[in-house]
């Protein structure tokens, strides 16, 4: 640290308590991070199974996912099937409630804890709860359709529908992506509409060159969050469907666990592990690229 | 340019005259309508799984499965709650979760902020570049983790106990935990340099700086890393349920799981216990509202 006064006795004492106080996250990081992705890659290059010798095998293991392994495969199609449905389905609703919210509503703070509510169910309680809204003979939703007259379904419980049901589900909790949505929103400055309004601009044109624009940033941000989340969808599969009917809700993760913990495959199950980190890792990559193009900051906010 | 802008909205101004022309008021007030509209539209679905959970936990069993559905009680059949939170022992599984929170609230709260201090407020060599690679944790997904990590708990004999669950706290929260660590440097960001400058000049050390002048002025930034945290704790279910093995040692989250397996039919009973679990983090909410809202808001348009 070079300042104008030299090395000082107070740079000396900064510099010794900062590393003091930063410790036990930079040691936290190294023992639960980046150790156990060190020892994971290991591992995934053998065939370890507890209660049995280890041996090393190799690349066999990510060889067996993409040849032998039709499990894997079906587990990567219903999480990506799952993803592709509930993270654009909730960002688009949880930007137009937002949007709503931001034009001027008189009670906002009850529609915005309203709103947030759901989000604030333990998701071990959510699944529990959805699991009886499910219910094909006297649940919510086919005693609702029902009474409408209209077509029920069996929802969880039937191979086409169980993935398109827990988007449905999914959707009940858009609330925190609403709020995040919505403090953006508020953050957009005035003059930036009352310019476009000058030039003689519609609702249409400010939505499209100032809002949007705007709130690409937010946008991103959310994207890349609900994409990482929804690739670790567990606690349905385990808690609502076991994976089923016939592992068409076997989830990626719901997949390493029970390899992990039900055949105790660690060998195999840590090359899961990698395989999703790398997988994860493209996706933001290719995410973060592209934001290039599509995600607008303003030059204020660089420092 | 503004000549021309002026121009050309100036002719259009003079032709429909917005404040007053009656079209224009009319079309105005539609829209309202309809902003209201749907978001009471909006409410309807997002309460209802609410409603339906409450009268499902308080009704018996001759009444839940008429159709189509009745929505009162009637009787409020309170003995739901009493049956299902003595039918497993609750009360233990909520201790046991207090006992959790506690060491994991503190120890979050605790580690986080000295290292938010030191990455916000004191210089040291490196400091930057530490950040960054403890921040790129966020974007991992934490199940890739999943296997060592056991492995390493299991290596250390500490499987079956609270270890697992209440360690990586104190250690920046460990894995998602550095967000904590941001949310808290964006905070102490915003508090003046002055006035750790005024303390040092008097002779302070770092520790008392921290202690003294900024943890007094960041009470809001700290209650809501304890309130996510605890929230998060309460709702974690996957790591419970990979270290825990005694039904004695079990969280709500696990409780309930165990309880939806055994009680599969007893909607009744499911629901007052899902009730059970969901209410103390409603309870809390209410009395944090103001605090949640914000650290939201602060989480995403600054992240």
């Amino acid at each position: 640290m070079k300042t104008k006064h030299g090395v000082s006795g107070q740079s000396r004492l900064e510099r010794r308590w900062g590393l003091l106080l930063a410790m036990p996250a930079i040691v936290g990081f190294i023992v639960f991070t980046l150790v156990p992705m060190a020892a994971s890659a290991v591992i995934s290059l053998t065939d370890w199974t507890i209660g049995s010798a280890a041996s090393f095998v190799g690349v066999d293991n990510y060889l067996q996912m993409f040849t032998r392994d039709p499990l894997f495969l079906k587990s990567l199609g219903v999480t990506t099937y799952y993803t592709l449905g509930a993270v654009p389905l909730t960002l688009i609703v949880a930007f137009a409630i937002a949007m709503l919210l931001n034009a001027k509503v008189r009670g906002l703070g009850v529609y915005r804890t309203i709103y947030y509510l759901p989000t604030l169910v333990p998701s071990v309680a959510n699944a529990v709860l959805w699991l009886w809204i499910f219910n094909p003979d006297f649940g919510l939703l086919n005693s609702t359709l029902r009474q409408l007259g209209m077509p029920t379904s069996n929802w969880v419980f039937s191979e086409a529908a169980v993935v398109p049901s827990l988007i449905l589900m999914s959707t009940w909790g858009f609330g925190n992506i609403m709020v995040i949505f919505l403090a953006g929103l508020q953050g957009v400055p005035r003059h930036l509409y009352e310019a476009v309004a000058i030039d003689g601009g519609g609702a249409w044109r400010q939505f499209r060159h100032v809002t949007l624009p705007m709130m690409t940033p937010v946008l991103f941000y959310n994207l890349v969050t609900s994409i990482i989340g929804t690739f670790q969808v567990f606690n349905q599969a385990y808690i609502m469907t076991q994976g089923g009917p016939n592992n068409a809700s076997t989830f990626y993760v719901y997949y390493l666990y029970t390899t992990a913990f039900t055949k105790s495959e660690m060998g195999y199950a840590s090359a899961l592990a990698w395989a999703l980190f790398v997988l994860v890792m493209v996706i933001t990559v290719v995410l973060f690229r592209s934001s290039r193009r599509w995600v607008y900051y303003e030059m204020g906010a660089a420092r | 340019m503004t000549v021309t802008t002026t121009a050309t909205a100036a002719p259009r101004e003079k032709q429909t005259e917005p404040k007053t022309d009656p079209n224009y008021q009319r079309r105005r007030r539609a829209r309202r309508v309809l902003v209201y509209a749907v978001l009471i539209a909006g409410v309807v679905p997002t309460v209802l799984p609410f409603i339906w959970l409450v009268r499902s936990a308080l009704m018996d069993n001759n009444q839940m499965f008429i159709a189509p559905p009745e929505w009162i009680p009637h009787p409020f059949e309170w003995a739901n709650f009493s049956g299902a939170l003595t039918a497993q022992p609750f009360a233990r599984y909520f201790l046991n979760t207090m006992i959790i929170e506690v060491f994991t609230v503190t120890g979050t709260l605790l580690t986080c902020s000295i290292a938010a201090f030191s990455f916000s407020r004191l210089r040291w060599r490196g400091r930057n570049v530490v950040f960054g690679i403890l921040l790129s944790g966020l974007m991992l997904p934490q199940a890739v983790l999943l296997v060592p990590t056991f492995l390493m708990w299991d290596a250390a004999q500490a499987i079956n106990t609270y270890y697992p669950l209440i360690v990586p706290a104190w250690f920046g929260g460990a894995g998602g935990g550095i967000f904590n660590v941001f949310l808290l440097r964006q905070f102490f960001l915003t508090i003046p340099y002055e006035l750790d400058e005024a303390a040092y000049i008097d002779g302070a050390s770092p520790w008392r700086v921290f202690w003294q002048v900024i943890v007094p002025l960041s009470k809001p930034a700290l209650m809501v890393v304890g309130i996510f945290t605890f929230i998060r704790t309460w709702n974690e279910f996957l790591d419970p349920l990979i270290y825990l093995n005694d039904s004695s040692k079990f969280t709500l989250a696990l409780g309930l799981a165990s309880f939806q397996g055994t009680y599969n039919a007893q909607w009744g009973y499911l629901m007052a216990a899902a009730t059970a679990t969901i209410l103390p983090i409603i309870l809390l909410f209410f009395f944090a509202q103001r605090y949640l809202i914000e650290g939201v808001t602060l989480t995403g348009v600054k992240g």
